[in-house]
């Protein structure tokens, strides 16, 4: 027991790559194996998640279960992990969707075993950005999850997944070259890639002096844009969007539903760990930007998912609709750091980042529950489905609540987190958004009307195409999100007191 | 150390190239159980050289010398430092899978491997080894100049007999002029240095390190350094003398472009090193902004052809070429990180090409075409292939966690020490390189496989697979755990640096 305590963090992150390789070395075939395997292997990571977070502190500041090894001393960098309240959410967040999307990865029957294998690395590679403390490592996780995402869209997805897939990493990678170059920057400049002595020295530099023959002020304001449009082409913001609809569409449900649910929460945890620390400054100053990209997130996020005709599209946009919400709250709390206000925009934030990974995770596997039955996810080609499925009925109304934002729900909470936290800083373009909202709701009814409501299309009720009820195992996927969706969204203290806690000693 | 380990590996691929050449020409299986023998033989003592070598005491080790020559000072002078270890290593590794995937099988209707006349390919071909080995562990510039020479002229007949019938007389001529050529460049320099040193010091010698401390001047250096660095370099495939290098990539058999891109271009890059940097340091000190826009270019440029290639090896030989380039680019930042960043780009380099190189040739050898568009859903024909060259497109990419990366990072933190404008074009190649590969992974092994390659094509060998694992586990180890070589090029650096006076 003395090695797992003292382990904890590390064995969160390394017990799904080892799976993974284990996996490896049984000969393909024994695909239930391999299911439940994962399966298995995914509710470790859980476990020890939950007792850390149980045992975790939040009274006290700066990072905990602290983990040091040596890596890449030549230049400086090392193994370094550690968790305060926010990373905790997100590690939370990442090992509950995991085993929820293995579970939801049982109907896969092609080429089992590679595709479980890809999942766990996955999984490894999420949850290092998430518990890195070295600005390298953290690096390291963050290009390293793109592989298993890319072959997972590539070779599971559905029509158009070529052109999907390399849209999605190229714009990925193409993204996380200004940052590579920053890090590099900041790496030549101290010698090290710990954040904890980077936050401190990095904003020590005397704004007076030069620093590679330019003025302090400009190499940190490109720097500031370096990492800014990294993390702005993994939330999305508009108008670094367009490489999620199709990614999002063509995936694998379950890799729509960690996509959806941990990926974008990726960039904004870039936001909240680097940006904000490290450039203060800049981020007050190019508040008003962030907040205008985000405003126009919302808006053109809710229009351009009310426009689709094709459901899984429809939850994609959606989701470019969520996350500009957590982009406003960071926005705000960019321009007015430290104030009372600044601090409930980002305790909304980070707990949007939560639920939109519910939710998300939820609505995407509702689509895939739907597609792996009709094999279409063309609205106009649904219609009354309700009498015939009503259990998936109620779960989808409810999820699409939940996403909407109904009080009593977990989106409801985060939202008005974030719009309250903001309303002062950025009043315009708070209301904008908040206007941006009732598009949310007309999206998120005109979902549930055209699968669900008006005249039925008889094509689902009868014969080989009558339409099946929700199965157990699938109910199962969706029963730990509805308890947590609800959960949030009636009493959202257990969690909110953790992010508060971790927000006021943060920033 | 009394065991002449360094002679032992240098001479044990001309022992094998003798025993092969006195066995009769039908006993083919022979010829390739010496060729595998020896080859496990040299890696074996590479392996083991590799772990005793003490990095605490760094400098030269396992250092043997005999006269040779003694009246012009050219002695056998061997011994590694923490740059030709891991080379030394790489040549053992790339001989013993090169071997392996060349092993051929007459008895099958597949035409993989070397079925023709394999008693004299393996001969050639660990001639060829022997000079490798030799230039990386000579610590006398006659002997290195002489094993380099060596080492390029069996290429022209491994090329032009057993190559690509559509090109190997005009790529084998083309390469082994080009070489010519540079080397010939590099002599007159070496020729001069042993007199200016020797009028310096009174002591007329190729010992390099003594040579190290002849005192050349400023003038001197200015005048030489460019000949002699661009001479070895043009093996190196530095731009824009890198023309010849996908054109014999290309036409060479499967082994030979393995060798050729894996070892023989690092010893383009180490020549240049050992001879152009470490003797010359104050040139290397003045022409640095050249090499760094070669290197630049190169990187770039390189990429940038490669994404534009039909032909899957010519995508591989330009791949090189980008490659390669970041070792330069390395060698002209003439700083800490960017040293250490090109000894370990050499390694991982010569590993991932030889992969690479390895994986084409399998998929030639049974698809008789290298035309990207014509190939397609190789993973459900051989998928022990598929993964391996998707890891070495990965290391390709400069993907974290795999070898490349731990190379090209130090790279780039050193430019940037230089000038850091030519990190931020350099690092556009990241992207191409990216694109390319993922595009050619896509293309070539996933989708459905074309109906005239239906039935046709089979698996992939047992002893390719283990050629593939072994290169593939390093390529893993040192992205995973840097410890396992980096402390060790260190050490060699280190070396340099005093040499460059400590920049």
């Amino acid at each position: 027991m003395n090695f797992i305590d003292a382990h904890l963090l590390s064995l969160i992150l390394f017990v799904p790559a080892l799976a993974a390789v284990i996996i490896l070395f049984v000969p393909a075939g024994e695909n239930k194996l391999f299911r439940w395997f994962a399966l298995a292997v995914s509710l470790i990571p859980l476990v020890l998640s939950l007792i850390v977070w149980f045992r975790f502190d939040a009274n006290q500041p700066g990072f905990q279960f602290e983990e040091a090894y040596v890596w890449y001393p030549a230049i400086g960098s090392s193994l370094h992990l550690g968790v305060d309240g926010l990373s905790l959410t997100m590690v939370l967040l990442t090992t509950l969707l995991m085993p929820l999307g293995i579970l939801a990865s049982f109907s896969i029957h092609d080429r089992v075993k590679p595709y479980m294998m890809l999942f766990l690395f996955l999984e490894t590679g999420m949850l290092g950005v998430f518990l890195a403390l070295d600005l390298l490592i953290f690096f390291v996780f963050w290009e390293v999850g793109l592989v298993p995402m890319y072959f997972l869209i590539n070779q599971w997805g559905s029509a158009n997944r070529n052109y999907a897939s390399l849209k999605f990493l190229i714009y990925t990678m193409g993204g996380s070259l200004g940052l590579l170059l920053a890090i590099q920057m900041l790496g030549v400049l101290f010698g090290t890639y710990d954040l904890l002595t980077l936050y401190q020295r990095w904003n020590s530099l005397n704004p007076a002096n030069t620093l590679l023959g330019l003025p302090v002020h400009t190499v940190k304001t490109i720097a500031f844009w370096a990492f800014a449009i990294a993390f702005a082409i993994k939330v999305p913001i508009w108008p670094f969007h367009t490489w999620l609809p199709d990614a999002h569409t063509e995936a694998p449900t379950a890799g729509s539903m960690i996509l959806a649910g941990v990926l974008l929460k990726l960039g904004a945890y870039g936001f909240l760990r680097l940006i904000l620390p490290l450039y203060p400054a800049e981020a007050k100053i190019f508040a008003g930007v962030l907040a205008f990209l985000a405003t126009a997130a919302i808006v053109f996020g809710a229009l351009a998912s009310y426009a689709q005709t094709d459901f899984k599209r429809l939850v994609a946009y959606s989701s470019v609709n969520h996350m500009g919400f957590v982009v406003l709250g960071i926005a705000a709390a960019g321009l007015a750091s430290g104030t009372l206000d600044a601090n409930i925009a980002l305790n909304g934030a980070i707990l949007q980042m939560f639920n939109h990974g519910l939710s998300a995770a939820g609505m995407f596997f509702l689509v895939g529950v739907i597609y792996e039955r009709t094999h279409t996810r063309n609205l106009e080609e649904f219609g009354g489905l309700f009498p015939l499925v009503p259990i998936y009925g109620g779960i989808l109304i409810f999820t699409s609540m939940a996403s909407l934002g109904l009080p009593g729900l977990n989106g409801f909470i985060s939202e008005f987190l974030v719009v309250r936290g903001s309303w002062p800083i950025l009043t315009l373009y708070t209301v904008i958004s908040m206007l941006g909202l009732l598009f949310t709701g007309a999206y998120i009814l005109k979902g549930i009307k055209k699968v669900l409501h008006g005249p039925l299309n008889e094509h689902w009720a009868h014969g080989e195409h009558r339409l099946t009820e929700i199965s157990t195992r699938e109910i199962l996927v969706m029963v730990p999100l509805i308890g947590l969706i609800l959960w949030i969204g009636i009493w959202p203290a257990w969690i909110l007191n953790v992010i508060n806690k971790a927000v006021v000693m943060l920033f | 150390m009394n065991f002449p380990v360094l002679s032992i590996i240098t001479f044990t691929p001309l022992v094998a190239a003798l025993l092969i050449l006195l066995l009769p020409a039908e006993r083919k299986n022979e010829a390739r159980a010496v060729a595998l023998a020896a080859a496990i033989f040299a890696l074996i003592l590479s392996i083991w050289v590799y772990f005793s070598y003490d990095q605490s005491a760094a400098g030269y080790q396992f250092i043997e010398k005999y006269n040779w020559l003694p009246m012009l000072g050219i002695s056998l002078y061997f011994g590694v430092d923490g740059i030709s270890t891991p080379l030394v290593l790489l040549t053992g590794v790339v001989m013993f899978t090169g071997v392996l995937i060349s092993w051929g099988d007459d008895n099958k209707h597949v035409m993989a491997g070397i079925q023709d006349r394999p008693r004299e390919f393996f001969a050639f071909l660990f001639i060829l080894a022997w000079g490798v080995f030799g230039v990386f562990v000579s610590l006398d510039l006659f002997m290195l100049f002489f094993f380099y020479e060596i080492a390029v002229f069996p290429m022209y007949l491994l090329i032009v007999i057993w190559g690509w019938a559509v090109t190997r007389e005009y790529a084998a001529m083309k390469l082994t002029l080009y070489l010519f050529i540079g080397s010939v460049i590099s002599l007159v320099g070496v020729i001069a240095m042993y007199w200016v040193a020797g009028q310096n010091t009174g002591v007329y010698t190729f010992d390099m390190l003594q040579m190290e401390n002849a005192g050349f001047s400023q003038a001197f250096q200015n005048i030489w350094y460019l000949p002699v660095f661009l001479g070895f370099a043009v093996l190196g495939g530095i731009w824009p003398f890198h023309n010849w290098s996908p054109d014999g990539h290309v036409a060479a058999p499967t082994a030979v472009s393995m060798f050729h891109a894996g070892v023989l271009m690092k010893l383009g890059a180490f020549a240049a090193l050992r001879v152009g940097i470490m003797l010359l340091p104050d040139g290397a000190k003045y022409w640095s902004w050249l090499i760094m826009l070669f290197a630049a270019v190169a990187v770039v440029y390189g990429a940038y052809i490669a994404f534009v290639q039909m032909d899957f090896k010519y995508m591989v030989g330009f791949s090189s070429v980008s490659h390669m380039g970041l070792v330069m680019l390395g060698f002209s930042t003439l700083n800490r990180e960017g040293l250490l960043g090109s000894g370990l780009q050499m390694f991982s380099h010569g590993v991932m090409t030889a992969l690479f190189f390895a994986v084409v040739g399998m998929i030639y050898d049974r698809a008789h075409t290298r035309q990207i568009p014509e190939l397609g859903g190789m993973s459900k024909i051989m998928p022990f292939a598929t993964v391996g060259f998707i890891i070495g497109g990965l290391v390709s990419m400069g993907m974290p966690l795999f070898s490349g990366f731990i190379a090209e990072f130090p790279i780039f933190l050193g430019v940037w020490g230089r000038q850091w404008l030519v990190a931020v074009i350099a690092s556009i190649s990241i992207i191409i390189t990216a694109g390319y590969i993922m595009r050619n992974i896509r293309q070539v092994f996933f989708g459905e496989v074309p109906e005239k390659f239906e039935g046709h094509l089979t698996d992939i060998t047992i002893l390719d697979k283990v050629a593939i694992t072994t290169l593939c586990l390093f390529m893993i180890i040192i992205g995973l755990f840097p410890g396992f070589m980096v402390p060790m090029v260190q050490t060699g650096v280190e070396n340099i640096l005093r040499l460059l006076g400590g920049a």
